[in-house]
């Protein structure tokens, strides 16, 4: 049969004279277009979140609302139960959850068998998973139900529960940067090997171990769902009394919210503000040394 | 029967009347084995012409003022040491280098007198015209060998399944691989041996019916056998296509071109083109010391 | 490492025995301290077993079957919550899914990296929120934006569909999803870059070598390529969707019983135990809401545990923790 030799355009001619079909351009062009609309459409939340908590949350900050409890009865008052509830059950969990993750991540860093590091590890990610109210009744079951009294104990140890986790699996991850020829350099100098991993490994680490910490210490200042069944919330300022409930600022936005009285809807702007400049102002402090080094 | 005539995607063929350009003299010296090849009837046409090329990533100079003939129908070698910018300047001959951010080029590189810089050349086009087969065999993992080897022609709209039949078992007989593979087209593509894969995709590139075939070092990451088979069926393909092919084995580069260019670095970590010649006068008889001190192995 | 220290064979023996205790005991308690976290699992796990196994061999099956939870008449089928859990994870997942991916797509592929970083650091500030200030902004912004706005469009257009029939509360299913879809994007987003961006280049180039477009050469390699990553990602989302508490809490209008509408006021399996635990009676009661709890907890855990294998598969295990 005959060659189809008239079929064949010149070079020119197929670089020049139909390009891109005009369908394939266009669908290049539109979803390209739209990956960038869905980015730009998950700035939006962000922002006007931001917007509405800063424009109702503000002017509702008041010198009362982080100095006052509520008062007993009716309206009025402010949230300083809250703050310093807070500010007594999350540095509590931490003091619990970081060592034991620093330690029990450097364990899987260092230490441990392939498969029990393996185990842990995985325990760990699945940990994270689980959602926080379950932490909530797990300790409700132990710590709570036992003594029949809610208490602020029990809401550190579901806060520990949930930082853990995380502080294990960052610190895991700094130390894995740590170059070997540093753990190397200080055995040939015949530093004992625990003397090694905590005053190299760990040091080499520490900016690392601090930023997941930190992000620890964030994600559980504004947990709420493992906190009701367990600290409960209170009224009443309490400074120490770990057997007794305390409340928080997520708790005090949630109750608050929930009322039919736009004062106290205010008094829920106003904390949401004040904690999320916190949490934010933690997020991007600590992310914003690290950010430019792990995107890549 | 069409065999061996290169058949032209329906989508391209616009000038269908257009009559091919005149024949350019090409010279080859006919060291390589017969081919088996039924020469196409059709006028020899993919020659590259490179002039006062360069390129640059951001502020970084990689090629410098570089000028450099490719003829059709033959392999020309592109040798010379590592971070010469040899894999740079055979990127500029598809535009692969854009899609490293910064990248820009200088001067002009035309095929067949057509500016491939030029405003009316698309660069998604102009790759289908050169085609480029990389280092390592890079076979599409979540696909068949059959569909590996369609990938490209899927792109301009659907065809018929005899069609696709039709091209892929050409391009697979002209890549040597039809034979050990037509009783397992289904099978994924990455079910073959690095030597096989690296033929897949060889056959790959040739189903979307290129001129030029740009290869960088297609055979360094392959045992001999697998290398050798790969230099078969580069002198097989030189009957019909033009190939520009990146080595650092010198040896290969002797067994497997018509033209040798050979680059290398300036102070200033510029690569740049020292001479280019027929493949026997460089290897027996350059004109310049420095290609010489590589060839016979003086080179830092 | 001890061979390395002390000089004589003396120093040597004495060197190893000094300096081997305080090793093992490091080690020990080190390895003691990260055993913890799989403890904490393991007990949790047990515990709402242990507590909700009275529930459970109360009604057996059908505690997942019943459409009923009226603790006067003792009477408790999870059915409405877990119909509410899974249509709001699921309008999450049909709105997050493809904006996160795409957004992925953008900054992993297509955004200049002066755009695509303070993006990305972006998009992780959403992750920070606290979710009780999502139920807040819920309750007083977005709930009435929607009833005023979509879903008012939507009855409007498709009202005549049961599941999309009005009237829109602002509270509700569709709330709830939406506040959802926020919450579960920056995992997505996470994950599906990180998955993406650990497609080897050789894979793009020898699509586009082959003369296809950008978008094409996403589509047909890259994402074919990392998908099992990619449905990992998505899968993860879901995780987090399923047990999200205070924010469906606050927005999706707190009713045990099954919706019929997406706009309905509904209840999830988290909502349900963070509004009536407090207030249930010890015994069987609290022993439903634990095996609630649980039912939250077999699907979370699994879901999960199928997502980090696919994104290990794909991007190695040291991605994916977000």
């Amino acid at each position: 049969m005959a060659v189809v030799v008239a079929a064949r355009p010149s070079i020119a001619a197929r670089l020049t004279g139909v390009g891109v079909g005009r369908r394939r351009a266009a669908v290049d062009v539109a979803m390209r277009g739209l990956a960038l609309v869905a980015a730009l459409l998950c700035v939006v939340p962000l922002a006007a979140v931001l917007f509405f908590v800063a424009t109702r949350g503000a002017p509702a900050l008041s010198l009362d609302l982080i100095t006052k409890p509520p008062r007993a009865l009716g309206i009025g008052g402010g949230a300083a139960n809250a703050l310093l509830g807070t500010l007594q059950m999350v540095p509590l969990a931490a003091l619990m959850a970081v060592p034991v993750g620093i330690l029990g991540a450097v364990y899987v860093a260092e230490f441990g068998d392939r498969r029990a590091a393996g185990v842990i590890r995985f325990c760990a990610d699945v940990l994270v998973g689980v959602p926080s109210i379950l932490v909530g009744i797990f300790v409700f079951t132990f710590l709570v139900l036992p003594f029949k009294q809610f208490n602020a104990f029990a809401g550190s140890v579901a806060l520990a529960i949930i930082m853990l986790p995380v502080v294990m699996r960052t610190t895991e991850e700094s130390l894995h940067l740590v170059p070997n020829a540093l753990r190397e350099a200080s055995l040939a100098l015949g530093v004992p090997y625990w003397r090694t991993v905590v005053s190299v490994v760990i040091r080499t680490g520490l900016p690392g171990i601090l930023t997941g910490s930190m992000l620890a210490f964030a994600r559980a200042m504004g947990e709420t769902a493992p906190l009701l069944f367990t600290t409960l919330g209170s009224r009443l300022i309490n400074v120490g009394d770990f057997g007794q409930p305390m409340d928080s600022l997520p708790l005090f936005i949630y109750v608050n919210a929930r009322q039919p009285v736009n004062a106290l809807n205010d008094q829920a702007w106003g904390v949401a503000f004040l904690l999320l400049v916190i949490v934010l102002v933690i997020n991007v402090a600590v992310r914003a040394r690290t950010w430019g080094r792990r995107i890549g | 029967m069409i065999v061996e005539t290169p058949v032209r995607d329906l989508d391209d063929v616009q000038a269908g009347g257009q009559a091919p350009p005149a024949a350019s003299p090409v010279r080859i010296e006919d060291r390589q084995r017969a081919s088996v090849v039924v020469p196409a009837a059709t006028a020899a046409s993919g020659t590259l012409d490179i002039s006062d090329l360069n390129v640059f990533y951001g502020a970084f100079r990689a090629v410098k003022d570089t000028s450099l003939p490719i003829p059709a129908r033959a392999v020309t070698a592109i040798i010379g040491p590592s971070g010469c910018g040899k894999s740079t300047f055979l990127r500029t001959l598809n535009r692969m280098h854009e899609l490293t951010p910064g990248a820009r080029v200088d001067g002009s590189i035309s095929l067949d007198g057509v500016d491939i810089y030029g405003p009316d050349v698309d660069p998604v086009q102009l790759r289908r015209v050169v085609g480029m087969v990389f280092q390592r065999p890079n076979p599409f993992p979540t696909m068949s060998i059959y569909d590996n080897v369609a990938a490209g022609l899927r792109l301009t709209g659907r065809r018929s399944r005899s069609e696709l039949d039709d091209v892929v078992e050409r391009s697979l007989r002209r890549s040597a691989l039809w034979d050990e593979v037509r009783d397992k087209l289904r099978q994924p593509g990455t079910s073959l041996s690095g030597g096989q894969q690296q033929r897949l995709c060889i056959a790959r590139a040739l189903a979307v019916d290129p001129e030029v075939i740009l290869m960088d070092e297609p055979a360094s990451a392959l045992d001999p056998i697998a290398t050798l088979r790969i230099e078969e069926l580069i002198a097989e393909l030189r009957e019909t296509y033009t190939i520009v092919i990146v080595t650092h084995n010198m040896q290969q580069a002797s067994r497997v071109s018509d033209r040798t260019a050979f680059f290398t670095m300036g102070p200033d970590r510029a690569g740049y083109l020292v001479e280019v010649d027929d493949t026997v006068k460089i290897f027996t008889n350059p004109r310049e010391q420095l290609t010489e001190d590589y060839i016979s192995g003086r080179f830092g | 490492m001890t061979t390395l220290q002390g000089t004589g064979p003396s120093a040597r023996r004495f060197g190893q025995a000094a300096s081997r205790i305080p090793d093992v005991a490091f080690r020990s308690l080190s390895g003691t301290l990260a055993w913890v976290v799989v403890a904490a699992l393991g007990l949790l796990a047990s515990l709402l077993l242990l507590d909700g196994s009275q529930a459970l061999s109360t009604f057996g099956l059908s505690f997942l079957t019943g459409t009923t939870w009226d603790p006067i008449a003792g009477v408790y089928g999870a059915l409405p919550f877990i119909v509410g859990t899974l249509g709001s994870s699921l309008i999450a997942l049909l709105l997050g899914a493809p904006i996160g991916l795409l957004t992925a797509i953008f900054l992993a592929e297509l955004a200049p990296r002066r755009i695509a970083v303070p993006l990305t650091f972006v998009i992780e500030l959403l992750a920070a929120i606290p979710s009780v200030v999502y139920g807040l902004w819920g309750v007083f912004v977005l709930g009435p934006f929607l009833q005023s706005t979509v879903e008012a469009w939507i009855v409007g257009t498709l009202g005549w569909i049961p599941i999309f029939a009005g009237p829109p509360f602002g509270m509700g299913l569709f709330a709830a999803g939406v506040i959802l879809t926020l919450m579960i994007l920056p995992t997505i987003v996470a994950i599906a870059r990180d998955v993406i961006t650990s497609v080897p280049d050789a894979q793009r180039e020898a699509m586009l070598a082959l003369g296809a477009t950008r978008w094409e050469t996403i589509t047909r390699s890259v994402l074919p390529y990392a998908r099992s990553g990619i449905i990992g990602a998505i899968i993860l989302g879901l995780g987090r969707a399923l047990g999200e508490t205070m924010a469906v809490t606050m927005v999706i209008g707190n009713r045990p019983e099954i919706p019929h509408s997406v706009f309905d006021s509904s209840q999830t399996i988290a909502s349900q135990i963070a509004t009536t635990f407090n207030e249930a009676g010890i015994g069987l009661q609290t022993s439903s809401l634990i095996a609630l709890g649980l039912v939250l907890l077999v699907i979370t855990m699994s879901l999960n545990v199928v997502a980090r294998l696919l994104v290990w598969q794909v991007a190695g295990p040291s991605s994916g923790r977000r």
